[in-house]
């Protein structure tokens, strides 16, 4: 599975990507976050407040509910402030 | 049709190029976003991913001519780095008749600003920062919910 960062995001995980391969049981897009978050203290920073973080999977918007599985692309940034 | 690009844009140019050869349209409505300056900007860079990007203005293109009779529409949205005064975004609709012009390029804005997944960076003479979502482009967007 790759994880990508955007924005403020990718300044507190100190990376833009990562490969990473969570266990079977997290299938979804909120249990991936706290799958993420207990990473390391910089994913711990960047989902310390999940407010503020919105989410993709295969490039389209997700919820946290939205499942995720081996091979999709996963993405965190900010909301967006283009235009 | 969409666009993401680094390059600034012709305004006349591309009216021009796409109302050519079709006299079904009668108006033609444009709104072009700038970078602005309301004290100390130097610059502002906007981040945006790719692939998404292009996928979400693709949607809302669609979006529009689903709820609009439009002849021709065109995004242009730009990212990397601008200075106060550039042009950031382009919108152009075309129909027979200007209301659903007015209307529908009324919406891309809108809708964009909520669903492209574009970030602003500014710097300024204290340094950077990221822009913050705004609470009333999420109410703008909202006042084109569709009921029933």
């Amino acid at each position: 599975m790759k994880i990508l960062y955007f924005a403020w995001l990718r300044d507190k995980a100190g990376m833009s990507e990562w490969q990473v391969s969570p266990p079977p049981g997290i299938a979804t897009v909120g249990a991936l976050i706290d799958w993420l978050a207990a990473q390391n203290p910089d994913q711990a920073e960047v989902f310390a407040d999940r407010s503020v973080v919105r989410a993709a999977v295969n490039q389209d918007f997700a919820e946290a509910d939205t499942p995720v599985g081996p091979g999709d692309e996963v993405a965190f940034f900010p909301p967006v402030t283009g235009g | 049709m969409i666009r993401v690009q680094r390059e600034a844009f012709d305004v006349g140019r591309e009216i021009a190029a796409l109302t050519a050869g079709n006299t079904r349209i009668g108006g033609v409505a444009s709104f072009v976003g700038l970078v602005r300056d309301l004290g100390g900007l130097r610059s502002m860079t906007l981040e945006h991913y790719p692939g998404m990007t292009e996928r979400q203005l693709e949607l809302i293109d669609a979006e529009a001519h689903r709820r609009w009779p439009l002849e021709a529409s065109l995004i242009v949205h730009r990212y990397g780095r601008l200075e106060p005064g550039d042009p950031i975004v382009l919108t152009i609709t075309a129909s027979a008749h200007r209301q659903a012009a007015f209307d529908s390029c009324n919406f891309l804005m809108d809708w964009l600003k909520t669903e492209a997944p574009f970030w602003k960076r500014e710097e300024g003479a204290d340094g950077e920062r990221w822009v913050d979502a705004r609470a009333d482009d999420d109410a703008a967007r909202e006042r084109w919910r569709e009921t029933g």
